[in-house]
Formats: structure tokens, sequence, C-alpha cells
């Protein structure tokens, strides 16, 4: 793996009516690695990747995905990075066909190449039966996953993942943290991934950061927060173990 | 502009396949239809018999049925279209999370409200010519008279202005869909908007005249102008009234003024005589005297657009 950084921010900062919701973050993710970027709700991860998006402007500091600033060429960076949201928003009336070209389209893709990788994305998320259905009668899983074909439709390179696995059954979590590998892997996308559940944030992250009240707490891998907490390896302290630790001192 | 194509066409499609489109199109058709196969009765059992006048076709626009004319009910109904057709324009996309999917994209934002009112306007033309069609290959069946060429011009000038009223109101809906997070909150919001320049505004220039110019024992010639360019001057900020001045100009060239005295007691024609010129106002003068209120109504839907882009740019995506 290379030690590029894809991301890359300094000093980051965005006060919302006077409060801080991100403080002087700096924190980088490198190339072709999956970052856990960890935290209680409303501690400003959301609000994190907006910035990165450009969707949002930050009040101070600045932040560098591949080298392009998110605020001065938003359109440029919202080109390479997939973003799969909290609430997955699709427009219920379409199918999942249809929606994956509306994408494609906006991404600027022609119809021919487009056709080709909507076909392959819905093959490899499991949805190529279903896809002449309307979203509406989509279950959670099923939009979840249908928001991994979006990236992949886009072939983005930098992926940012809010809560993928959140309400999905165990079945379901763990084909979305396969998808999710799979991106890594196989597409050597850079992924930032925002999740509460610890055990496959353990499982599948090569790094990690703790966010907690718009600070970033703790930065790096597993042995190296775990040494730093308890000055013990990975194996006899589990990442749930190191995130209350720094959740209570925090 | 960029993903603007797409955006427009996935409009269109929604609109197209919605209720919400059928239901007023087949309201807007049917009325229509009706009115004017009443009015075409109207004239044909008023002109038999007499010399016909000039402009019979464009009378088909203009004369009243049983409640009200074609002119009239698009002046009033028209903005209702607008409204319905864009109050939930960019709410609906925040509350079911499509807007900040839609912004992920690499488009910019005004692209997302530009698309979205091009494709009501495209819907508005497509609503708009095919009544206009209708109603004027009803008036041939029932009048048996066939349209000279400046009475197909004044039509097609009626027709532009229309598009652009009924888009002002479209404007002034996605702007509420970006102001108020509610849907129903906006509908209302732009229903309020529409009641007050359809009924209050003319009131409230009468008031405000009164207490502007008039002593009421002062019943001069000099103070009855003063108090009747206070209310026109005041009646003119109201889109609406600035639509119908501007479109009776058009397809009525033979009106006088927008205000003419009714004479009790007098037959229909009488009426009719009384408050038109004699020879009808020339094409190229009656575009003249509505260049300006095609000019104004585009300039409110500028102004409208403009408060849309800057808090639309300003808003913050977060906040869902």
């Amino acid at each position: 793996m290379s030690t590029e950084a894809v991301i890359e921010t300094q000093e980051l900062t965005k006060i919302y009516n006077g409060q801080a919701a991100v403080e002087n973050l700096s924190f980088s993710v490198n190339a072709g690695e999956i970052f856990g970027f960890l935290g209680p709700n409303g501690a400003g991860k959301t609000t994190t990747l907006l910035m990165l998006l450009g969707l949002t402007e930050p009040t101070s500091g600045s932040a560098k995905v591949l080298g392009m600033d998110p605020a001065r060429e938003p359109i440029k960076v919202k080109s390479v990075i997939g973003y799969m949201q909290e609430n997955m928003g699709f427009y219920g009336d379409l199918n999942a066909r249809q929606m994956l070209q509306f994408i494609a389209e906006l991404n600027d893709i022609t119809a021919d190449a487009a056709e080709e990788r909507i076909t392959a994305a819905l093959q490899a998320v499991g949805l190529a039966e279903e896809q002449n259905k309307k979203i509406t009668a989509y279950s959670r899983g099923m939009r979840q996953r249908l928001g991994i074909a979006e990236l992949l439709i886009k072939d983005s390179k930098v992926a940012f993942l809010d809560e993928p696995t959140l309400g999905l059954d165990p079945d379901g979590t763990n084909r979305m943290i396969e998808l999710i590998q799979g991106l890594c892997r196989d597409k050597k996308m850079t992924i930032l991934l925002s999740s509460h559940m610890l055990h496959q944030v353990q499982k599948i992250c090569h790094r990690i950061g703790i966010m907690i009240r718009g600070r970033m707490v703790a930065q790096g891998d597993m042995d190296h927060l775990a040494e730093e907490k308890f000055g013990v390896g990975k194996e006899q302290y589990t990442l749930e173990e190191l995130y209350m630790k720094y959740f209570q001192e925090a | 502009m960029r993903g603007i194509k797409t955006i427009i066409k996935k409009e269109l499609a929604d609109h197209f396949a919605s209720y919400r489109f059928t239901i007023i199109f087949a309201l807007i058709a049917m009325i229509s239809l009706i009115t004017a196969y009443m009015v075409g009765l109207n004239i044909r059992n008023e002109l038999e018999g007499v010399a016909k006048p000039q402009f019979i076709f464009l009378m088909l626009f203009t004369s009243s049925g049983a409640l009200f004319s074609l002119v009239q009910f698009v002046a009033f109904f028209g903005p209702l279209v607008g409204l319905i057709l864009g109050f939930d324009t960019i709410n609906r996309e925040r509350s079911e999370g499509t807007l900040s999917k839609l912004l992920s994209q690499p488009i910019y934002r005004d692209v997302v409200i530009n698309g979205k009112f091009l494709a009501g306007v495209v819907l508005i033309t497509v609503m708009m010519v095919s009544i206009v069609l209708v109603i004027t290959g009803l008036g041939l069946i029932v009048l048996g008279i066939i349209p000279g060429l400046e009475e197909i011009w004044r039509i097609v000038i009626y027709l532009v202005i229309s598009i652009i009223y009924i888009s002002f109101w479209l404007g002034v809906a996605i702007l509420f869909s970006i102001l108020f997070r509610s849907t129903a909150t906006s509908a209302l919001a732009a229903l309020a908007v529409w009641i007050f320049f359809s009924f209050f505004v003319s009131l409230g220039a009468n008031i405000l005249a009164d207490a502007l110019a008039a002593e009421p024992a002062d019943t001069s010639m000099e103070s009855a102008m003063r108090r009747a360019n206070i209310v026109r001057a005041f009646i003119l900020t109201s889109p609406m009234e600035l639509y119908t001045d501007a479109t009776t100009t058009i397809i009525d060239p033979t009106r006088k003024s927008a205000r003419s005295a009714i004479t009790m007691g007098a037959g229909p024609l009488e009426n009719l005589s009384m408050a038109r010129f004699a020879g009808p106002l020339p094409l190229l003068q009656s575009i003249l005297i509505v260049l300006p209120y095609i000019i104004s109504l585009i300039a409110l839907t500028v102004v409208c657009f403009a408060i849309s882009y800057t808090v639309f740019m300003r808003q913050e995506i977060r906040s869902l």
C-alpha cells in the first residue's frame, strides 16, 4: 500500500450558529486504505464528510481531496468522490436501473458505457433480479446495496460511506462488509467509513480515527492506539473497549 | 450547463406520470372547452343578421360565457397552475433525502433550480398551446370563420405572455419551496400570495388612494385624476394586473382602456361598441403598449430567481 495521502485536512473548523461542529480537525487518509471514522452521534462526522465533498464551506482551515480543494473545485471533487449518505435518498418512482442511469447521465457517462457498467454493477451487488422493481419496494439492505452500485457506476476513486450498515440484519451487514472490502481490494478505492459497528470496523479498517465533540481524539492503526492507551497489543483488547476508554476520557 | 438536460428530462418524466399534472390539465382543458363552446354559441347568436365586425375570432377569448372569459380565466387560475407545479420542488427532495444525493453529483446547485424551472416552463407551454389550439379548433367549427393572419399573430403573442405569466408564478412557488422546509407550509404561503394579489391589491389600492388623495368633498377633475393615478400605480405592482392589462390590449384590439364604464340598460352589442374604438389598434401599436408590461413580468420573475439562488446557495445541506 502506498502512503500517498488521498484525503488531507488541516485545522478544519466548522461553526454552526456559534457552536463548533468540527474543531481544528487535522487528519489524513492514505491511498487504498479503509479509514474507520468513529465517534458518537453528533460528533461532526457527517459535517466533515460534507466539507470534504464541497457541500458545506468550512469556517476555517483547509481540506484536500486528491490534491483538490473541495471549497474551490467542488465539481471536480464531486466527480471523483462517491458519497453514500446516511439515509439513502433514492427516487422511489424509479427502478434500480433508471436510478443508476440518471446518476450516470449526471456524471457525463455515455449511454453505452453506462449500460455496461450498470449491468455489471447490479450483478455485483446482487440486485440484477430486482432491477425492474420500483425503489419504493426495496428493503433497507437492497437500498444500501444500490448505493454501492452507484459507487461502481461512478467508478469513484474515493468513497465516503456514512453508516452503511445502519439498521441492517446480520446477513445484510455481512454482505455489506464484503462489498466494501471488495471496493477496496478490486477497485482500489480509498474508503472513509463512518460507522458505529465497532466489531466490523475492527475487522476491515486499516486505520481508525475517533472523533468526539468535533475533535479528533485519536488516529492511527489499532495496534498503535491500543498501545497508546493500554500498553498492550491488539489481541488483548477489542476496539469497543478502546473506543469506550476514549469516550469516557473525553 | 452540465447535467441540466438530465434534470429537465427527469422532471418532465415525473410530471407527465404524476396524477397532479393529469388532474390540473384535465380540469383546465374541460373548463376552457366548455367556456369556448358557450362563448362561440353566444357570438353566433348575437351576430345573426348583423355585419360581422373585425377580429371576431379573438372574441372567442375575450367575451365571457357563463361566468368569465377565457382570458380572465387564465389570469385568475393560471397562477394556481404555476403554484401547484412548483410548491414542493426543492423541499420534497429535501425531505426524501434525494437533494443531497443530487448535489453530491458533479453538478452546480443552480443547475438543479434551473432544470426544474425549465421543465415546468415546458409543461406550461404544452398546456397553454394545446388549450389554445383546442379552442381555436372549436371556434372554427362553431363560428365557421377562419382567423386572419393578424389574429393568429395576436393569439401567438397572447400565448407567449401567458406562458411568461404562469412561469412567474412557478418561480414564486419554487422560491417558497426553498424557503420553507415543509411542503404544506410552502403551499399555503404560495396560496396566500396568490390570494393577496388577486383580491386584496385592488381593494387596498382604493383604500390607499382614498387616504392619500381625496378630500371627499373635492369632486374636481384634478382630484379624480390624481386618485385614479394612485390606484393605477399601486395596482400595477400586482402581476395579475400586469398580465390582464397586457393581454387584453393584445387580444382585444378595439378596446379603449382597461377599465371602461359600463352603461346600464344597453344591449350587448351597444355595450360593446361604447367601450371600443371604431377602428382597431394596429398590431404593432398593441405590441408597443404591452411591451413594458411584459418586461415588468420578466423582471419580477428574475427577482424571484435572484432570491431563490441566493437563499439556495447559502443553505446548508447538512440540516436535512
